[in-house]
């Protein structure tokens, strides 16, 4: 359960997040707007990332503000460019990267890192930096499931993948046991979940089932 | 694909070798060339390092672009010392380079750098009474081997990117651009690291 009670954010002195009041439950959740709306900066708000300069943010109860720490253990963060999150030169140990200070020996690391591999079809050896962008993504996304989150913030995680990788990318999302909250600029991908909330100038205009949260988004910037 | 290449997976002794000797073998050699003088034992500092790429069975697309380098490196730097210095010390010089070069880049071939990232944690620990973190100064070797990929592949871009607006001769259409991309890929790694909760533990 991730809560939002009277949220804002002001980057200098300019308000980028205000008056954001709701709780997402649902396993499902996307946000759209247009660039600048702040639905980014409110993703980031989830694993505190970012941390509200009004309100306060709670995960499973968790405040992120100053509880960031176990906050970042129950939520994943995938990116947009997936070369930025990879920190290791292969797939297996980029994944065992995320498993550092778990208590697991490094045996014990590299095996369960090559055990999400291979569900995704990745080979731990495989030159992180020479994966395809969807393979790429894919790791980002098994660094974080290495982890097993509650929940999994997805930034634009399809920005830079093809048609193909998108759907794909999409549908592996849609069969997490993670709840998911997905921040995109593909309303065709939106079917499939639950809630949609849509940004305008830092604030939630709307927040619907996807369809109706949709058609509001798409007159909003006609 | 950067010519100081990163690991390269492979069975053979040098990659089965424990990562803390080797990196102590890569030193122990690096201070020895600085000290050596003669071409000559220099020249054999050179042989070793070679048969270990033999032995590694290291190959030709991962040693080519690495000597390819060294050999304009060389050239350079050879031509620069011979005219201030004279020829054997031009030839001193440039053994040196190509020797710690090349042993730092079979190094890196034979050795993950999980491992390398290990064995430093394990050398530092005792400094932890001092305020040190050891999985911190690991993590900062183990980025800046990667930077060395990341830096190759970003300047290799931004020159793509120069030569189709014609621009392949301006310093300034690659160094800024260079410069930007470099911190604005250090900003998003440094939110992708928070993201995984380093710095967290």
């Amino acid at each position: 359960m991730i809560e939002f009670d009277g949220v804002g954010h002001t980057y200098d002195t300019n308000p980028v997040v205000s008056d954001v009041d709701t709780k997402l439950d649902q396993r499902r959740v996307a946000f759209v707007g247009a660039n600048g709306s702040g639905k980014s900066t409110v993703a980031r708000m989830i694993n505190g990332l970012v941390v509200p300069t009004r309100g306060h943010v709670r995960v499973n109860g968790l405040d992120t503000a100053s509880e960031g720490r176990k906050v970042r253990k129950h939520v994943g963060f995938v990116f947009t460019n997936p070369d930025s999150q990879i920190v290791m030169p292969t797939a297996g140990e980029d994944v065992a990267f995320s498993l550092r200070g778990s208590g697991l020996s490094k045996k014990e690391r590299a095996a369960r890192a090559a055990e999400v591999l291979a569900e995704y079809g990745l080979d731990p050896e495989h030159p992180a930096h020479q994966l395809s962008g969807g393979q790429k993504q894919l790791l980002a996304l098994c660094s974080m499931l290495v982890l097993d989150p509650d929940v999994l913030v997805c930034d634009e995680p399809t920005t830079l993948l093809d048609l193909r990788n998108k759907r794909r990318f999409t549908e592996l999302l849609g069969l997490l046991r993670q709840q998911v909250v997905l921040v995109t600029h593909d309303l065709d991908l939106l079917d499939d979940f639950d809630r949609v909330l849509v940004f305008d100038d830092g604030r939630v205009v709307a927040d619907d089932e996807p369809a109706a949260a949709v058609r509001y988004y798409r007159n909003l910037v006609s | 694909m950067t010519p100081l290449g990163l690991y390269e997976p492979g069975g053979s002794v040098l990659h089965r070798a424990p990562a803390g000797p080797k990196l102590l073998t890569v030193v122990a050699l690096a201070a020895a060339v600085v000290l050596l003088d003669s071409p000559w034992w220099l020249g054999g500092a050179l042989a070793a390092v070679l048969a270990g790429y033999v032995v590694a069975r290291v190959p030709r697309r991962r040693w080519w672009p690495l000597v390819r380098t060294l050999v304009i490196v060389s050239v350079v730097v050879f031509a620069v010392q011979w005219w201030l210095l004279g020829a054997t010390t031009a030839a001193v010089v440039c053994l040196r380079l190509v020797t710690a070069l090349a042993a730092a880049s079979l190094f890196t071939l034979t050795t993950r750098v999980d491992d390398v990232v290990s064995t430093v944690e394990r050398v530092v620990r005792p400094l932890q009474r001092f305020g040190v973190r050891p999985e911190m100064v690991g993590l900062l070797v183990g980025l800046t081997v990667q930077a060395i990929a990341t830096l190759s592949g970003i300047a290799g871009e931004v020159r793509a990117a120069a030569k189709a607006r014609g621009a392949d001769r301006s310093p300034t259409a690659f160094v800024v651009p260079f410069l930007v991309r470099t911190l604005r890929h250090a900003d998003q790694l440094g939110e992708a690291l928070a993201a995984r909760g380093t710095g967290d533990r």
